[in-house]
């Protein structure tokens, strides 16, 4: 629940070479999703479309003032009507052609969409666990998510009317100048001080809105805290403190939104004065000079309708300006998700392993976290084949790490893992996640029934059924506490597995692990308090598991390790002291230590 | 056809309760909006005029000028009065729009007080039957979906004066042009509105579809792990494409939709604009209107079409807006807190005694304390104990009133907890939890947290809680910033802190509900010795684990609501369920020698 309740604002630092500046950006975006490429053919389409639809209008009161009805000729009805009547028509086909560019703009930006977060998603699932650390979870989920949909909001909106308003703009000039490239000119003249201040708005508003963004972050965030700390709040008295900052971060929020505001409120009317300005130029100067350049008063006319068209978007564009930002912002941080290194090349074919029980071995074994500190330090270690082992250490001695590299979650940053002889990073990927199943520490499962979640333990070929699930249980012990509940082994979980208990879930986990029949069982002891009974089941079921293979259990119970074959105590990284359980008693050592607060903490028999 | 009926009978009631919530923001900021109300008069009045001007200016300027030519005096007041009757409009959209900005953020900022504070004086059991992601939503997208419809507002009803004006200038012009132009205004309202009913629910799906690829995107990567081990990337991708597909498809759909609607929103005015144009012209030839006219009237139709989709906005604004505003009342009439005395009584000085009489608390339905009755002596050590859900941590709570009890009192120090001050009773008893929250601040103010602690005192406090030395092994020692966005802690390391929060208040009555869970055997050992040797309060210990039973003076026994043995942990041995849950505790730890074969 707290993960998703952070705001996905987790900047990373890491923007990809190439993708600096927004040319880059769009470059590379639409390298990447090639069907975007019809999808501008479109919008470019649109555009030319819509922009002769606007100036068709124009031109037809031209054509009605000059040639209809002008100067000193009888006014000519039927042309009127001919001409009228022509303009409906084409203003009825734009309206199609429109209709139908903008449906396959729209089509084609959806299509190009939903394969670019597939293919995200499939990288993410493709990472090594180096790169998927708890904080980056939440990032790459916003990338899938949020970012994409960014993108669409670009796509079908703003970024369609900056090619739009473009064209628009283009056509009218060049209109404007078949009718009199002196007047043109002076509309030029007239609203280049309108970029200008466009411009400084824009740059204004960018800074505003960036503000409002971070404002409304700590807003967020001050009501969170109060809301996941209410109990210490009360249990405190915290309540001034925290009225205080609350207070404190909405008046902050809405003293920016009004300092967005000042410069939102000026955009369009700037478009709309010069747009006036403009407008006297053209009256002023083609009243004064028009005649003597042969300009006809219908052109004129006509010409105060097109001074019309220009304002509106010009300001929209500058209005867009924050949206577009965004969205590119956004489109270069999926992409920097793509070009992230996928860490594990899997062998092909790959060496396939031997049945039964395997041994395993580790040779000089170094690992750090991408970027971060290194977790272990040269660990050599021989585990028997069918050899019941434990790791154990204080929280953060590296045995979690450890046993994630076991399983070929990430490979070490250098020494080597075998089984059973072969190196772990020859092996190939089918016959590892058979031969090799780890139980994480906390028993994630699918939103689905218990059975579908058992019967993902086995994939692919040989793929589980209702039989072999059942038997799963049977052969752990566990049949009775399945036939206990309501529906049994249709029994919906929930999301993560939140609807069972945690001992429940730890069973469903178990039994996904015993369906698979692996050679090596990798366990990674649930620390969560259960009741006892339940407790019993699990030792039980497995015990049951471990049977038969080789088991490595990273044991948070020393009553674990004292029933191990082998343990392995690990300090900071390193492997300082191995053996059986009264062997290491009577070193003394770190071992010792461990065992004698724990059983300073159970002992009641003094 | 009854489904029709209802659905409009629906649609026109939540267009009334809109209009009734925005009726009620403008109460409470009347001000502004009144002026982006003055702005937006004058808006639609500056419009008509610079259409009537622009009208002018063709009539007596241009075509005077190409005929026979122009007075310059004429020429400059005609661009003047162009130029300043735009300015005026400009001046005006501004007033409009900044103020109704400020209308609705005003109403934003206070609608989201309101609910902060009834969050403030809402009890503990309110917060706990809520999800935090549900309350964070209330406080954040139920206020903005609420107020953002007030934006619009004044520019709406605006566009109705901008009609008006509109009207009476067409007919004081030509009546006959009018009737054309009068044809084309309601048909682009009832275009308007289709559109309106037609895109919310393609909107609607949309929306839904996004929620769910979001949720299986969260899923998925959240299980990142267990899919690679498991080996079901391929599958996680199948699922994660079909809920894409769905999303595409609902785009697409309502891409559809805008592709048939907005180039009519173009077209239908153009359309309405060329007939007007033939019209014009044959008045013109009559001599029935002049060319002046005619650029009056397209112009100002040309200006019409996009205020009117304005409507169009704000009626799609109102359904969320009454969503938002109808969930938000449901936390306003929530029933309020416990009642703080008058005159607060002061606690005894030095170490209180705690004492139960009948107490009786439900959870819902569920009868969790039952005639509860017991004593703990100022400065004695009880370890409290009981079966999962026997109503240990509900205790904990009570005792230092984060709720009240159904029946029964409980009395601190010989004062019933109902008559302290509850500023006195948090500075005097203090309740460490099994997880407790980190602020995001320093480790420092963590600890102090407005106790007034000095720096002394709180490193003293993190010492006695065994959290001294790694908190001076973080980066920035005790200013090192944890919580949310700081430092990750382990959750002994939280506990540690949490508890160092509690001793740093001096507290005479200290209560660990589990607190000690995640710590290492090692450094719990070593907590819960020096807590009961130096310590100078009233300790009650919820006790997992058999090691803090060990450590108290006496033990109580809670089981079925009530207390079923108290006394000495030797004495309790001979009762038969209390000797179970021991043995099962340390079974549970693990001290099993059974293991066949090995």
């Amino acid at each position: 629940m707290m993960r998703s309740m952070r705001p996905a604002s987790a900047e990373d630092p890491e923007v990809s070479p190439g993708l600096d500046g927004a040319w880059n950006v769009l470059r590379r975006g639409l390298a990447e999703s090639p069907e975007l490429r019809s999808g501008m053919l479109y919008t470019i389409a649109l555009a030319v479309v819509s922009t002769i639809g606007s100036l068709a209008l124009p031109v037809l009161i031209q054509q009605v003032l000059d040639r209809g009805l002008g100067g000193n000729q009888e006014p000519r009805l039927g042309f009127v009507l001919w001409v009228c009547a022509l303009t409906a028509v084409v203003t009825g086909a734009i309206y199609f052609a429109g209709r139908a560019a903008f449906a396959r703009l729209t089509t084609s930006s959806e299509r190009a969409l939903r394969t670019l977060r597939v293919r995200v998603f499939a990288h993410i699932h493709s990472l090594s666990i180096a790169e998927q650390t708890e904080q980056k979870r939440g990032v790459y989920v916003a990338r899938v998510t949020a970012d994409v949909d960014t993108l669409s909001h670009f796509l079908e909106w703003s970024g369609v009317s900056w090619i739009t308003g473009s064209v628009l703009i283009v056509g009218t000039f060049a209109l404007m100048a078949v009718y009199s490239w002196q007047l043109m000119l002076i509309v030029l003249v007239s609203i280049a001080p309108l970029a200008l201040i466009l411009r400084l708005l824009q740059v204004n508003l960018l800074s505003s809105y960036d503000l409002v963004r971070t404002r409304v972050g700590q807003t967020l965030s001050e009501i969170s805290e109060s809301v996941m700390g209410a109990d210490v709040v009360r249990a405190y008295g915290l309540d001034e403190r925290i009225d205080r900052r609350l207070k404190g971060a909405i008046d902050r929020q809405y003293r920016a939104q009004m300092r967005a505001m000042k410069f939102q409120a000026m955009v369009f009317p700037s478009g709309n004065f010069f747009g006036a300005v403009a407008m006297g130029a053209v009256v002023l100067v083609g009243v004064l000079f028009g005649p003597s350049w042969g300009l006809s008063s219908g052109r004129l006319v006509a010409f105060m309708f097109l001074v019309n068209l220009l304002t509106f978007p010009l300001a929209e564009m500058a209005e867009n300006f924050d949206q577009t930002q965004t969205a590119i912002a956004g489109w270069r941080k999926v992409l920097a998700v793509l070009d992230i290194p996928r860490g594990l090349e899997e062998p092909s074919p790959g060496v396939i392993l031997p049945e039964g029980e395997l041994s395993i071995e580790a040779r000089g074994v170094e690992f750090s976290y991408t970027g971060g500190p290194p977790v272990l330090r040269g660990i050599d270690l021989d585990v028997a084949a069918g050899a019941h082992v434990a790791i154990v250490g204080e929280t953060g001695c590296g045995k979690t790490t450890f046993a994630k590299l076991l399983s070929r979650l990430a490979d070490p940053t250098s020494g080597q893992i075998l089984v059973g002889g072969v190196d772990l990073t020859e092996v190939a990927p089918e016959a590892r996640r058979r031969a090799i199943r780890m139980v994480p520490q906390d028993g994630f499962l699918f939103d689905g029934t218990i059975r579908a979640n058992v019967a993902y333990g086995r994939s692919g070929a040989g793929r589980a059924d209702l039989a072999d699930v059942e038997a799963a249980f049977r052969e752990l012990g566990l049949e009775d506490w399945l036939e206990w509940l309501p529906q049994g082994i249709d029994t919906r979980v929930g999301q993560r597995g939140e609807d069972l208990s945690a001992g429940e879930a730890q069973m469903v986990a178990l039994a996904r692990a015993q369906i698979a029949e692996p050679s090596i069982l990798i366990l990674d002891e649930a620390t969560s308090a259960v009741d006892p009974e339940t407790e019993r089941a699990l030792s039980e079921a497995l015990r049951r598991l471990s049977e038969g293979r080789t088991t490595v259990t990273i044991a948070h119970r020393l009553s674990t390790a004292e029933a191990a074959d082998w343990v392995f105590v690990f300090d900071q990284g390193r492997l300082v002291e191995q053996g059986r359980h009264a062997e290491l008693l009577t070193l003394g050592g770190r071992y010792t230590d461990l065992y004698q607060s724990w059983l300073g903490n159970t002992q009641l028999h003094a | 056809m009854r489904a029709e009926v209802r659905k409009n009978e629906e649609q026109r009631s939540v267009f009334g309760r809109g209009i009734r919530i925005i009726v009620s923001y403008v109460r409470m900021h009347p001000l502004p909006f009144t002026i982006s109300l003055v702005g937006g008069v004058l808006y639609s009045a500056a419009t008509v005029a610079s259409t009537i001007i622009l009208g002018r200016v063709t009539d007596e300027i241009i075509y005077p000028a190409f005929r026979s030519g122009v007075n310059t005096r004429t020429l400059w007041g005609g661009v003047a009065a162009l130029v300043c009757v735009v300015a005026v409009r400009a001046g005006a959209i501004v007033l409009r729009r900044y103020f109704a900005g400020m209308t609705s953020y005003r109403m934003q900022a206070s609608l989201r007080t309101r609910v902060i504070e009834r969050y403030r004086d809402l009890p503990l059991a309110f917060h706990r039957s809520r999800p935090a992601g549900e309350l964070l939503a209330h406080a954040e997208a139920d206020v903005q979906a609420a107020t953002d419809v007030l934006n619009p507002v004044p520019f709406s009803v605006t566009v109705i004066f901008l009609v008006l004006f509109a009207v009476i200038s067409l007919i004081l012009t030509d009546p006959l042009l009018a009737s054309v132009g009068l044809v084309i205004l309601p048909l682009l309202g009832l275009l308007n509105r289709f559109y309106g009913r037609t895109v919310e629910p393609a909107a609607t799906a949309a929306q839904q579809a996004i929620g769910e690829v979001s949720a299986i995107a969260h899923e998925s990567i959240d299980g990142a792990l267990v899919v690679k081990t498991l080996g079901r990337e391929d599958s996680e991708v199948s699922r994660f494409d079909q809920r894409a597909a769905v999303l595409e498809q609902e785009r697409v759909r309502m891409g559809r939709l805008r592709a048939a609607f907005e180039p009519a929103f173009e077209t239908v005015p153009n359309l309405g604009i060329i007939a007007l144009l033939a019209m014009g012209a044959w008045r013109l030839s009559t001599g029935a209107v002049t060319v002046g006219t005619m650029v009056q009237v397209v112009s100002l139709f040309q200006l019409l079409a996009f205020p009117m989709r304005m409507i169009g906005f704000v009626l799609a604004l109102i359904p969320r807006a009454v969503v938002g505003r109808e969930r938000l009342q449901g936390i306003f009439v929530e029933p309020s807190s416990m009642s703080t005395p008058e005159q607060g009584a002061d606690l005894p000085s030095g170490p209180v005694g705690v004492s139960l009489r009948s107490v009786a608390f439900s959870y819902g339905e569920h009868r969790v304390l039952n005639d509860l009755s017991f004593e703990v002596a100022a400065d004695e050590s009880v370890a409290l104990v009981g079966p999962t859900g026997a109503g240990k941590s509900t205790l904990a709570e009570l005792l230092v009133r984060l709720a009240d009890p159904d029946k029964g009192t409980i009395l601190l120090g010989g004062i019933d907890l109902r008559q302290i001050a509850p500023g006195h009773l948090r500075q005097s008893a203090a309740v460490v939890f099994q997880r407790s929250f980190m602020f995001a601040t320093s480790v420092k103010d963590n600890i102090a947290l407005d106790s007034g602690a000095s720096e002394e005192e709180v490193v003293d406090a993190a010492r006695r809680a065994q959290a001294d030395d790694f908190i001076r092994v973080l980066p920035q020692g005790y200013d090192t910033v944890v919580g949310e966005r700081g430092v990750t802690l382990s959750g002994g390391q939280r506990q540690r802190i949490a508890l160092a929060r509690a001793l740093a208040r001096k507290p005479r009555l200290l209560i660990l509900d589990d607190a000690t869970s995640a710590v290492d055997p090692t450094v719990e050992a070593a907590i819960l010795n020096r807590l009961r040797a130096e310590l100078n309060t009233t300790l009650i210990v919820i006790a997992y684990r058999v090691s803090a039973i060990a450590l108290a003076d006496r033990v109580l026994f809670l089981e079925g609501g009530r207390i079923q043995a108290s006394g000495k942990h030797g004495e309790l041995m001979s009762f038969a369920p209390y000797e179970a849950m021991v043995r099962a505790y340390e079974l549970g730890a693990g001290a099993s020698r059974v293991r066949a074969g090995r």
